[in-house]
């Protein structure tokens, strides 16, 4: 029991302070992630799912409800979480290796010993070649693989991915969807996968949240029972097609109320 | 090819610029002893350089620029990093940046005069305070304008504060604080000069001034050119260092106008 980690959130609200008062960003949310489980969350711009990736790596408290993260509660940033940004967010400076070894660095701890498994990672993403070069000679689709290797570093037991592909064009971004499918297959980390894409979402995940729009709260989960590894006629199957139907309507009917 | 033509379009109007200013003197009528031809001062020049004359002037009026440079850099690089990590320094020192700030620092020529006596104190103060504030708030702009993703990246793995500093921060702020070395050594050239003028037994702000008294009007020339040149090299050496340092840019420090 100790050592499962589950990601559990229970009825949290978070409030933002802004120049314009206070802002309600997510409402009464609970989510629930069991180990291993791929878990895409979606919903429309501005609805909370930043926040509530924010709240889960510890940057961000929450003003009511509570978050738990392999059953201590989530007081601040912790170790046994790795995140990948909506941007790269390479540091220019450092090369494609270093960029991966940030975790560990800023963690304290020496990066010698994690340099062969950064090579590892660097190769199951792709990259192995670019080891040494500087995030500016990488297209942007490489940037971001490097970004998911850096996020897979210290081995967390949950990976957080806030769009990780939304600065891509539509091919890189199907071939890295598929790229991710296989290297979780091979680590079986817990994801939280957030995305504006429903054939991604219903693509990745096991299991897909909707949130509804600001304040974010949970409207829909959705059990994804679709064999592994999928493929590309997974996106033509007819499970797929009423899956993303449901979505689709779900998040109409859900901006609409707005 | 294309890099040749520039430079000899360049060859050709300085060519030109020397021509009309030594046929403009000679044929206009205009005394030498206000407006010399470029034969004059090149002789004034030789004399001045072969003798080994101007030489103490330069070195001194280096090493206050330089003195006055490196102090005022350093201490605003401090100040700067302080008051962009820390609110209640900032929320102390700030007064003082605003008023000082738009305060011409030449202004506080004659006080420092006073304070420091006629030695080289009183011109390495002088120029540290101008190089100051351009390198003070480049500094603080620079540290502040970090990615806050960058930011949150170390944070989320509990990075002490001094290593986001270090790896996220200073790495963030290099081209603005290049910027600031750059604004300030031009201005810390001319606080020298401006100091010599006001109090100096040497330097070329001196050889300046003592040369008009005596209306040597080719020594002056010479002298201005030298500080021209003077800045030009120094300008240089910024740049050169910023290419050096900051190797992951490949854009130039606002670059010379060069054709291409
Ligand atoms: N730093 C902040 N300060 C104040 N308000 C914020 C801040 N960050 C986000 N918000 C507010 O919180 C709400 C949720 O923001 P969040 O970034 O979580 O949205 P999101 O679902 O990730 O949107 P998107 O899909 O566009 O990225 C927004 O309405 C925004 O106005
Ligand atoms: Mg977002």
């Amino acid at each position: 029991m100790a050592n499962v980690p589950t990601l559990d959130i229970d009825g949290i609200s978070v409030v933002y302070q802004t120049t314009q008062g206070p802002l309600l960003a997510l409402r009464g949310l609970d989510l629930k992630i069991e180990k291993g489980q791929f878990v895409s969350v979606i919903g429309s711009s501005g609805c909370g799912k930043s926040t509530l990736l924010r709240v889960v790596s510890g940057l961000m408290p929450v003003s009511e409800g509570s978050a738990k993260l392999s059953g201590s509660a989530i007081t601040g940033p912790r170790s046994d979480v790795g995140i990948v940004f909506q941007q790269p967010t390479l540091l220019p400076w450092k090369t494609v290796i270093e960029n991966v070894l940030v975790p560990i660095r800023a963690l304290g701890l020496p990066t010698a010993n994690y340099r062969a498994r950064a090579e590892e990672l660097l190769e199951l993403v792709g990259l192995g070649k670019f080891a040494n070069h500087l995030p500016r000679e990488l297209s942007g689709g490489m940037q971001q693989r490097a970004g998911i290797a850096r996020g897979l570093i210290h081995d967390p037991a949950v990976l957080l991915m806030d769009e990780p592909f939304a600065a891509l064009d539509a091919l890189t971004r199907e071939r890295m969807t598929m790229e991710l499918q296989s290297i979780w297959l091979n680590t079986r980390k817990t994801v939280v996968f957030i995305t504006h894409s429903i054939p991604e979402a219903v693509f990745l995940a096991d299991k897909i949240v909707v949130l509804s729009g600001r304040p974010g709260t949970k409207v829909l989960e959705v059990p994804v029972d679709i064999a592994r590894p999928r493929t590309l006629e997974t996106l033509a199957s007819p499970e797929f097609g009423k899956i993303a139907n449901q979505l689709r309507q779900m998040l109409g009917a859900s901006s609409a109320m707005h | 090819m294309t890099k040749l033509k520039a430079y000899s379009v360049s060859v050709i109007s300085i060519t030109c610029f020397l021509l009309i200013w030594h046929f403009g003197t000679k044929w206009s009528g205009v005394p030498s002893y206000l407006l010399p031809g470029p034969i004059e001062v090149a002789k004034s020049a030789w004399v001045l350089y072969s003798t080994g004359l101007i030489f103490p002037h330069i070195g001194i009026t280096l090493t206050q620029m330089l003195l006055g440079y490196f102090l005022g850099c350093i201490i605003a690089f401090l100040l700067g990093a302080l008051v962009a990590e820390f609110v209640l320094a900032e929320r102390i020192l700030f007064p003082y940046v605003v008023g000082f700030q738009s305060m011409p620092k030449v202004a506080l020529a004659p006080l420092l005069l006073v304070w420091f006596g006629f030695g080289m104190t009183f011109k390495v103060v002088l120029v540290a305070l101008i190089c100051f504030f351009p390198m003070f708030i480049n500094t603080m702009t620079g540290l502040r304008s970090a990615n806050p993703d960058l930011v949150d990246l170390y944070r989320a793995f509990s990075a002490p504060r001094w290593l986001i500093f270090w790896d996220v921060k200073l790495p963030s702020a290099a081209n603005s604080i290049f910027a600031g070395l750059q604004i300030s050594i031009v201005l810390g050239l001319i606080g020298t000069v401006v100091g010599e003028f006001l109090a100096a037994r040497q330097g070329l702000g001196h050889l300046i001034q003592s040369s008009s008294m005596n209306f040597d009007v080719g020594a002056m020339f010479t002298s201005v050119f030298t500080l021209s040149l003077i800045g030009v090299l120094a300008n240089f050496a910024v740049r050169s260092v910023y290419r050096k340092v900051v190797y992951w840019e490949k854009t130039t420090l606002t670059a010379p106008v060069s054709g291409h």
